[in-house]
């Protein structure tokens, strides 16, 4: 079937962006697979550990930007054990041996060294760009390297990592010859920063787009900064506290009201609510606002600026914005798509301010509401109905009570309804995480109604292994599976055991699985790797009885790991 | 101050004595080892049955990434002043979980000291004299009242203390100081 000649299928396949799209075309016919392949250059790897970086180098010598995923998602909440890997080193190692020209890098939850950074810095001299999210493992002093050597340096974006703030002088690192940077994020570290090497990096960088500064980067400074940058479309604040009748935070009054390309704001690690109104004259222009780490505002703060945003479509905000505020988004952001409500308390500190409530008038207010993630203090039935008869469009639906197995806080029943009406409703929903009180029930709706389910994340729900298995053999795209403290156990696990092959993983944690189970699941299917993980450890009991604490399992081309510590057994 | 036969009370707090020697430490000095007492306190001190506060302690719950938890932890420091010492010093009341982590610590703090601790009443030997005196914890409250430590439960003292100090007090006042109160959470 080769009617083109290769130039002309090559030049086809660069409007072919999506990885799925291109794995697609790369199966039709031997000459397409060696055309997409070698025209290749963004390259997903969801689970780092599914292949080897030698064979994707090998298949895709046009490689310019990789994406890797490391730890289970579970990770994020301290339920896998430190050390259990996930480490960038030989990708990094094996890259930088190869004549892969890479531009761009991207890892989520995953393990990076100081040595893995100047690696990087120094092996690729059109590399511009490193997104870092969620990792750990590194220090200011391989940011330093990555700022010294990278001459062609783009974007520098550091999401939520653990850095150890070394509080040295990276920023100097950069030399004056480097004026490209478009977007710098360093939010998340904790430590002080060279206020002088950064307004000096600033006022050098004419293309700088993405701006997030962090707590250590006073009113005065951010002052500076944005006379320098009008361009800016998107600002993260650092410390945002001053007098409100100092000069500085009246000069930053009228510098910001200048900055009229800003869109995208956030930050406000600190905040003092007489501040806010500084920024008012940028809401109106915003479609991004993330004040989730705010912790400074009130309620009443967050309701007075949201006010002005009316062409706000994502919002990620705390809950002390209450329902009350919520129902203020719902009049006014009209064309909110994405909503996330985090949590602002710890669960003794007293009840959360935000209900079914909320996110009932938001449902009426925002109907292009397509991405939720919503921690409350309860959930009823009657609201959910009414959720996913206002909202269809959902593709992800998050849903968390701060109580796990919370019932319908006005009947007292599981929310199986209430969540069956969802997935019944929203035919495009790709991934799904619910709470409350649940039953088997509810995966019978998932099973049933949830075509397009990718990704389900449970805790503390279902009764039997029925629902585990309504979940596999009805969702017949799901992708990512992790269930914890639920009642399903071996019968669900071993009912289909070629399932896990057309999915990325399955993660079960205190669960009703056994060491023989998993043993007998393995044996059937060498190509995934069982990974066993103890609480201490000591010498596995070899009891096939046993109880397993935490089993995750994933497809793999490359068998069993080398890197696992002592503490995780494959089987 | 110290006299040889003193038994310290240490059935009533878990003190790791090396902490306990006298230093001219700076603040936060003495706090290693602190976290792991805590675990331990949390641990033992978590009941069989689950109510709704220790069910949504399990581990990973509520289900958000360790930077945000970490933001969302606020900072409440006190002053601490105890009679007689010639400086005060400051606690976070958010790194602890219960009055007898707060005491204890206290207690390390001000080496020279023995904190009278009414919650452990049964273990102490009342009316004797350690170290040169009984000191009787008192905070003072939103409303700008002097209060006893350990009458409301501990989420609802931290939210409404301002500064602590360490009253010395007399045998026979203590005397008065009569009923047991109960559980501090």
């Amino acid at each position: 079937m080769n009617y083109f000649p290769d130039e002309v299928l090559e030049h086809v396949f660069d409007y072919v962006t999506s990885h799925r799209d291109r794995n697609a075309v790369s199966l039709v016919c031997k000459s397409w697979y060696r055309v997409e392949r070698c025209s290749r250059q963004r390259v997903f790897i969801g689970n780092c550990y599914s292949i080897s970086p030698e064979r994707v180098i090998q298949r895709f010598p046009g490689l310019k930007s990789l994406t890797l995923k490391g730890k289970p998602h579970f990770a994020d909440f301290n339920l896998v054990p430190h050390e259990w890997g996930g480490y960038v080193s030989p990708w990094i190692e094996a890259l930088a041996k190869s004549r892969v020209g890479l531009e761009e890098l991207k890892l989520k939850r995953m393990v990076v060294s100081d040595d893995s950074l100047e690696l990087l810095s120094y092996s690729f001299p059109n590399f511009k760009s490193l997104v870092l999210v969620s990792c750990e493992g590194f220090t200011t002093d391989g940011l330093a390297a990555i700022a010294a050597n990278c001459r062609l340096l783009r974007d520098l974006d550091l999401q939520e990592n653990e850095i150890d703030d070394h509080r040295g002088q990276w920023l100097n690192c950069f030399p004056d010859s480097c004026t490209s940077l478009v977007s710098l994020n360093i939010a998340c570290l904790k430590g002080d920063i060279n206020l002088g090497a950064l307004e000096r990096l600033v006022a050098r960088s004419p293309n700088l787009k993405s701006l997030k500064l962090n707590r250590a980067v006073p009113l005065d400074t951010l002052q500076r900064i944005l006379m320098r940058t009008p361009q800016l479309t998107d600002l993260g604040t650092g410390s945002f506290v001053d007098e409100p009748d100092s000069e500085a935070y009246f000069k930053l009054k009228h510098t910001i009201s200048k900055c009229r390309s800003i869109t995208s704001l956030c930050g406000f690690l600190e905040v003092s609510p007489h501040c806010l109104p500084a920024v008012y004259p940028l809401c109106s222009n915003l479609t991004s606002l993330n004040l989730s780490y705010a912790v400074g505002l009130q309620g009443s703060d967050l309701m007075k600026l949201i006010r002005h945003c009316v062409k706000l479509q994502r919002l990620w905000i705390l809950d002390s914005i209450g329902d009350d505020g919520l129902c203020v988004v719902a009049c006014t952001c009209k064309d909110l798509q994405e909503l996330r409500v985090f949590p602002s308390l710890p669960f003794e500190a007293g009840p959360s301010p935000v209900t079914e409530r909320g996110l009932v008038a938001i449902s009426v207010g925002c109907p292009k509401l397509h991405s939720l993630l919503y921690f409350c203090q309860q959930m009823t039935n009657a609201a959910l109905i009414t959720v996913a008869k206002n909202c269809p469009n959902f593709i992800r639906f998050r849903l968390c009570t701060l109580d796990p197995t919370k019932p319908d806080a006005d009947t007292m029943q599981p929310l199986d309804e209430g969540f069956g009406a969802i997935v019944q409703s929203c035919r495009r929903l790709r991934r799904l995480s619910m709470s409350g009180l649940l039953t088997d029930r509810v995966f019978l709706y998932i099973g049933m109604y949830a075509e397009q389910l990718e990704m389900l994340s449970v805790a503390f729900a279902g009764e039997s292994d029925k629902g585990m298995l309504y979940v596999l053999n009805g969702c017949k795209k799901i992708r990512k599976l992790e269930i914890r403290d639920s009642p399903f156990g071996n019968m669900a696990l071993l009912n289909d055991v070629g399932k896990y092959e057309t999915m990325r993983s399955l993660w079960m944690s205190s669960c009703e699985v056994t060491l023989g189970a998993c043993k007998t699941l393995a044996r059937k299917m060498p190509r995934l790797n069982v990974e066993i993980m103890n609480e201490n450890e000591v010498e596995f009991n070899l009891d096939d009885a046993q109880k397993v604490d935490r089993m995750y399992l994933y497809r793999s081309l490359t068998g069993k790991r080398k890197d696992a510590p002592d503490f995780v057994w494959t089987l | 101050m110290s006299s040889p036969e003193n038994q310290p009370q240490d059935a009533a707090v878990e003190l790791n004595f090396n902490d306990t020697e006298l230093t001219l430490g700076l603040p936060g000095a003495a706090k290693t080892g602190s976290k792991r007492e805590f675990s331990h306190t949390l641990e033992a001190s978590s009941t069989s049955a689950k109510s709704p506060a220790q069910k949504a302690q399990v581990v990973g719950w509520p289900p958000v990434r360790a930077s945000r938890k970490s933001v969302m932890k606020k900072c409440k420091y006190v002053k601490v002043a105890v009679d007689g010492a010639p400086y005060l010093r400051k606690v976070d009341l958010e790194m602890y979980q219960s009055y007898d982590q707060l005491l204890s610590s206290l207690e390390t703090m001000f080496t020279c000291l023995t904190i009278w601790n009414d919650l452990n009443q049964k273990n102490c030997e009342r009316g004797k004299n350690n170290n040169g005196g009984e000191y009787v914890p008192t905070y003072e409250d939103k409303d700008g009242d002097w209060m006893m430590v350990g009458d409301v439960p501990w989420n609802m003292f931290v939210e409404s203390c301002k500064r602590i100090r360490l009253m010395m007090s007399s045998e026979e006042a203590t005397t008065g100081f009569g009923a047991r109160r109960g559980s501090s959470e």
